[in-house]
């Protein structure tokens, strides 16, 4: 699968996308690395899919545990029922499909066979918001906000290869049911080794005090990049990058917030009920008052075309957030 | 103590006398509540008898036992006769069968999973042969030889779920796995509202051994069990024809059956009924 060399303006074949921008040095299927890594000390560890193996990274575990690994088939229903029943014979299972699938078609078995009996199934799912040019079908855009109204259900939205492979760890030491968003293929390197990830903690990447960007997925990366630009234009920027979005750190977001004077929200998301609302609630409820703008997807089903044409498009880019930053702070 | 190990230690017309002594709870849990999904639990009274008192190889003092088989009831609100099973078994108290469906009570209408001797949470239909079919996948991984019967109704087939459910059963070969087949004939909006027939050909179709019966027999569901002990290859269907209100007349004519609700006096009737023709055939 290739990241990058994609021309804009062609819409993808079903392997391919493009995670986040260019410019970075990658890792093949950074998630089923660090499976079939963890497999090899974790026994209780079983992989699953929905026949999409292939296009979530999975195969280096099952070429590894072929006994380990169940294809149950376009059948995402019963992917998560089966799952279930794995974890209660002690098995932890990883259980692969898209976004869209997992949530859409499958939310009652994530609800009540999974999360309301606190299972331990890791459901990964790829295709996160606009990382595909598929259209509404496979773009995962309110899986966030669906996931994080189930009780108990821990939801990771990770930036880079390292974040994934660090996350995977910790998703399997973790005991309850999790959803981690993938991306999948070449993904970049944003984050150095070393990297440490915890469950429910968000990172201060960059201090900055005109504006803060509160940024999950790979629109922390974007971040990043838009606050080294702005800075060449004397804009403060800092960067938060909050890749659990529940249980959500309220702490580090109020705490971050009274550092700067505007605060920016990034999410490759719709910007109702995902990252852009857990800040405005923590604020609000901590009684901080600040302007926040919110970047994501607006209130509508995205058409099919190269993924980066619908980024730039939709203002997931980091020329985008440049942009919406600079018409912030007064010149 | 270990139970039904190996299983088939019961006769059947000791399996019967449970099989009356569960219903005989389901009146005394339905009697305090003056409702509840009654008619269902007297109609699979005879096959919950069979498994927890023949076929299940368990230990009512360890329920967390690797090796137990497991029933998995997927309609939740058949869980009046879980209960009485559970109590007879020695799983849960006989004197809290009374508290059936009270604010509080362990014992809910719908099973959820926090009561002991539940497997699986029933009741959202169509999760059940799923979650059963992921513990036969672990049981085999862990060179288990427990088994997993999966409780299912005839309603319950015509949610999506319970097909790829089946589908995948027999690709992975789950020889360990049985699926009851409760075909009372109702559901939610009265008799049930599409055609289900030929409900044993369409398991067949899915590649599962099948056979058909009187579920309300006590010899037909005991030969059954026997016969899906043998290890084929291929998952187990028992489609079972079931009586809904079955040994309650009053119940088993009335039109309310899928939920059913009348005043104490006229419980205490039914139940002064049931006693009489309980005592005729003793």
């Amino acid at each position: 699968m290739s990241g990058g060399g994609i021309m804009a303006g062609r819409t993808l074949a079903m392997g391919q996308d493009e995670a986040v921008g260019g410019g970075r040095q990658t890792v093949e299927a950074p998630f089923g690395q660090a499976l079939a890594r963890l497999g090899h000390s974790r026994h209780d560890i079983v992989g699953l899919t929905a026949d999409l193996g292939k296009y979530t990274d999975i195969l280096p575990f099952r070429d590894a545990f072929p006994d380990r690994f169940f294809n149950v088939g376009m059948a995402e229903q019963n992917l998560v029922a089966v799952a279930g029943g794995l974890a209660r014979t002690g098995k932890v299972p990883f259980a692969t499909t898209y976004g869209v699938f997992a949530t859409r078609r499958a939310y009652d078995f994530v609800a009540i066979a999974l999360a309301h009996s606190n299972l331990n199934v890791k459901i990964v799912a790829g295709l996160p918001g606009l990382t595909t040019g598929y259209g509404g079908t496979h773009q995962a855009i309110e899986d966030l906000a669906l996931m994080r109204m189930i009780p108990g259900l821990t939801v990771i939205d990770p930036c880079d290869a390292t974040e994934i492979d660090a996350a995977t760890e910790a998703i399997a030491e973790h005991r309850g049911p999790v959803y981690m968003r993938l991306l999948r293929g070449s993904v970049p390197v944003v984050f150095e080794p070393g990297y440490t990830f915890e469950i429910g903690k968000a990172r201060r990447l960059r201090e900055g005090s005109d504006v803060g960007i509160i940024a999950t997925g790979f629109m922390t990366e974007r971040a990043l990049d838009a606050a080294e630009a702005l800075q060449r234009q004397a804009i403060s920027v800092g960067v938060l990058h909050v890749p659990t979005i529940k249980p959500f750190d309220t702490a580090a977001v109020t705490e971050f917030a009274g550092s700067v004077s505007h605060i920016v929200t990034a999410e490759n998301h719709v910007m109702v009920g995902g990252l852009a609302s857990l800040v405005v609630e923590s604020l609000f409820e901590a009684g901080i008052a600040r302007k926040v703008t919110r970047i994501g997807l607006p209130d509508r089903y995205i058409e099919c075309g190269a993924v980066p044409t619908l980024q730039a498009k939709y203002g997931l880019n980091t020329e985008a957030l440049v942009a919406t930053i600079t018409g912030l702070v007064p010149a | 103590m270990l139970r039904n190990s190996p299983p088939g230690s019961a006769d059947v017309a000791t399996l019967e006398r449970k099989a009356t002594q569960l219903r005989r709870h389901m009146l005394t849990m339905a009697r305090g509540q003056g409702q509840g999904y009654i008619g269902q639990g007297l109609g699979i009274a005879d096959v919950l008898a069979a498994l927890y008192f023949h076929e299940l190889r368990y230990d009512p003092h360890n329920l967390a036992w690797p090796d137990r088989d497991r029933f998995l009831l997927s309609t939740g609100h058949y869980s009046i006769a879980l209960w009485a099973a559970l109590a007879e078994a020695g799983i849960i108290p006989v004197e809290e069968l009374v508290t059936y469906g009270a604010d509080d009570s362990r014992l809910e209408m719908s099973t959820l999973d926090t009561t002991p001797g539940v497997e699986v949470i029933g009741g959202s239909l169509g999760h059940g042969l799923g979650q059963g079919i992921g513990q036969a996948l672990g049981l085999r991984l862990d060179c288990s030889d427990a088994r997993v019967f999966v409780e299912l109704s005839d309603g319950e087939m015509q949610e999506g779920s319970t097909w790829e459910a089946a589908m995948s059963a027999s690709h992975f070969e789950l020889d360990g796995l049985v699926a009851l087949i409760d075909c009372n004939g109702i559901q939610a909006d009265g008799p049930v509202v599409l055609k289900m027939e030929p409900v044993a050909d369409k398991w067949r179709a899915f590649g599962w051994e099948t056979v058909e019966i009187n579920g309300n027999d006590m010899k037909a569901i005991v030969e059954a069990l026997a016969d899906a002990r043998r290890r084929n290859g291929k998952p187990r269907a028992i489609v079972l024809r079931t009586l809904p209100g079955k040994g309650v007349p009053h119940i088993e004519t009335s039109e309310k059956s899928h939920f059913f609700r009348i005043d104490v006096a006229q419980w205490d009737g039914i139940i002064a009924e049931f006693d009489k023709s309980m005592g005729a055939h003793q």
